[in-house]
């Protein structure tokens, strides 16, 4: 699917003072894809991604950037071809927020006002409304400067962008809003993105490829998130992905296979007669009159708006995962998920049990059901 | 007669006001000695300071130099100096140049290894060379602290320029030594007023010299 855009071929970074940062590492990297390296601290994360522009040079081993050893070309140029992101924004404070962004363009040579105006264009890609453009980064949230940082990256449209705990300072509503944004503009530009994270959860979130690197410097496991979820390589990785691997893992699976039972929906405004239950669930699903979900409620009482039971979080066949649906159905004290359009409205409900059936068999397909049931 | 009476006669004489030995001929020179002097020092200081903060090395040698150079006596040195080379600007200017070094070279260094580190990283990562990232990323942020490097020795040079007047040249220290040796306190309140003057001007022009010079963001930062 990805042709290989870097090749770390069996790099070695031994520091001066004796210490092996990174073990004999050979990864290919995919071409305009996330791959994630994620790891215990000090495994050596951020010595192998400060190795791809050279901020680190390997002891042995080499790098090879479209087939062509980095060491060939001039180091500033090699990094100006490559957006780099580092965990505290390192924005330069005597500068406004687009001079900020500005910065590799004109290190290339740009004009001040073109470079300008493509530093506007970068804020609007990044989510930041442009009147901020004249401030200085004291002025912004550390959320809001994370996004300067991004957006400075990807200012000269490098292929590549590499970025070191980019979102591990802010707290995680902010950081779930960046990632979000990542994966929007990667869907955009398609760069080739190396990410570095302790959070396992950001790398299964954002990774096509994530490397898991154990203390030492050395490469645990290097697979798709689902793969590295089904099928951890060792102890050390299924350790490190943490007891609900195995709920985890159904955020991989679809939910739009899920039956849906339409019968138990009923209108807040609907008679005696509509509200016999038309299926075999317990309980009613009571909407609005534009068909959004209320709450559930007994069938053999009258309905009462305050009185009916809470309905959990509604997920989205198709666009949310068997793990949202079961989240659903778990939250909900009737022990079953209700389905919405992307317009909030109902439009079935589904229970636990079937949620179950449907995971089974989603394991079974991925080939992975002795090993998920160990 | 108290101190404002003296310095009231001694700037209402309308005599002060003009000659070789009036008020601006000697403010004039005072400030010449003290510019050349300052500059000079900055000269050899700013680089030092600039490239040992900048690479984070020699910090000991540094403080050491400092510490010598502040445990020498500025009026000493002149009478050495004054006695191996005779009468001139040289014998002034080494001793004042020598008290002007620490200062500037110290806060230099100290204000470059206080930058934060993070936008220097960025700034490399992003294919800046290292002149670039001295001078557009470390300076800038630095600024505030190199410019009270300067003015600290600045204020220093002004007051010590004094001595000047020992080796017969002018400035306003002449006032206070010919005061002094003709015991006309008259003169002698009025030329240290003069000093003390210049020395707030100084210290007026630092500040608008960091209002100027240094952005808002690092003000706004601090
Ligand atoms: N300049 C250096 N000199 C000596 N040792 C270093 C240097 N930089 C890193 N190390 C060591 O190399 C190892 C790997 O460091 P690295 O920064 O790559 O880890 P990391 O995986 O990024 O960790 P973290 O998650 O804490 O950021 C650590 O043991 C660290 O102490
Ligand atoms: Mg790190």
């Amino acid at each position: 699917m990805f042709g290989v855009l870097i090749r770390i071929d069996a790099v070695t970074k031994r520091y001066p003072d004796g210490t092996v940062a990174v073990d004999r590492l050979s990864l290919d990297i995919p071409d305009r894809a996330i791959t994630v390296l994620v790891g215990p601290s000090g495994c050596g994360k951020t010595t192998t991604l400060r190795m791809i522009n050279r901020m680190v040079e390997p002891t042995e081993g080499s790098i090879l950037l479209d087939g062509a050893d980095i060491r060939q070309q001039p180091v500033n140029s090699l990094r100006r071809s490559m957006g780099y992101v580092i965990q505290n924004a390192g924005l330069f404070q005597h500068r406004t927020i687009l001079d900020n962004i500005a910065t590799v363009p004109r290190l290339l040579g740009w004009s001040k006002p073109k470079a300008r105006g493509r530093a506007a264009e970068l804020m609007e890609r990044v989510g930041l409304d442009t009147s901020l453009a004249k401030r200085y980064p004291y002025q912004l949230s550390g959320g809001q400067q994370q996004r300067v940082g991004v957006a400075r990256a990807l200012a000269a449209d490098p292929p590549v962008l590499l970025m070191d705990e980019p979102f591990s300072a802010v707290d995680p509503v902010v950081r779930k809003g960046l990632q979000d944004e990542l994966l929007r503009i990667q869907d955009e530009l398609g760069k080739t993105i190396v990410f570095v994270t302790h959070d396992i959860d950001e790398a299964i979130k954002l990774g096509t490829m994530v490397a898991v690197l154990r203390t030492g410097g050395r490469l645990a496991q290097f697979a798709p998130p689902a793969e590295l979820l089904s099928e951890p390589a060792d102890t050390f990785v299924e350790d490190f992905l943490g007891a609900d691997r195995g709920i985890r893992r159904l955020s991989f699976f679809p939910s739009d296979e899920l039956p849906l039972q339409t019968g138990p929906l009923v209108r807040l405004d609907a008679d005696a007669a509509q509200r016999t239950a038309r299926s075999d669930a317990p309980y009613l699903l009571v909407t609005d009159a534009d068909g959004r979900p209320l709450g559930w409620a007994e069938p053999d009482r009258p309905l009462d708006r305050e009185r009916l039971l809470d309905h959990g979080r509604p997920f989205r066949p198709g666009a949310d995962s068997l793990r949202t649906a079961l989240d659903g159905a778990v939250l909900s004290p009737t022990g079953w998920a209700v389905a919405v359009d992307g317009d909030g409205r109902a439009v079935g409900v589904v229970s636990q049990q079937v949620i179950g059936e449907a995971i089974r068999a989603a394991h079974g397909r991925a080939g992975a059901g002795v090993k998920a049931a160990r | 007669m108290n101190v404002l009476d003296f310095a009231h006669s001694f700037f209402g004489d309308p005599a002060h006001w003009h000659g070789y030995d009036g008020i601006p001929t000697r403010l004039v020179e005072h400030i010449t000695y003290s510019l050349e002097a300052l500059l000079l020092a900055a000269v050899i200081a700013l680089p030092v300071g600039l490239v040992t903060g900048h690479y984070g090395r020699g910090g000991n040698a540094l403080a050491l130099i400092a510490t010598a150079g502040r445990a020498l006596p500025s009026f000493g040195l002149l009478v050495l100096m004054f006695i191996w080379l005779g009468f001139g600007l040289v014998p002034v200017m080494i001793p004042l140049v020598v008290l002007a070094v620490p200062p500037i070279l110290v806060t230099t260094y100290e204000a470059m290894r206080s930058v934060d580190p993070s936008p220097v990283d960025a700034a490399r990562g992003m294919g800046m060379s290292e002149a670039r990232v001295l001078f557009q990323v470390e300076v800038p942020v630095a600024l505030p602290l190199i410019l009270s490097g300067l003015r600290t020795a600045a204020i220093q040079i002004i007051s010590t320029a004094t001595i000047a007047a020992y080796v017969s040249l002018g400035g306003l220290g002449r006032y206070i030594i010919d005061g002094l040796y003709q015991r006309d306190y008259e003169k002698v309140v009025g030329g240290a007023t003069l000093v003390a003057a210049l020395a707030l001007a100084t210290l007026a022009l630092f500040w608008a010299a960091s209002r100027l010079a240094v952005s808002r963001g690092v003000r706004g930062s601090a």
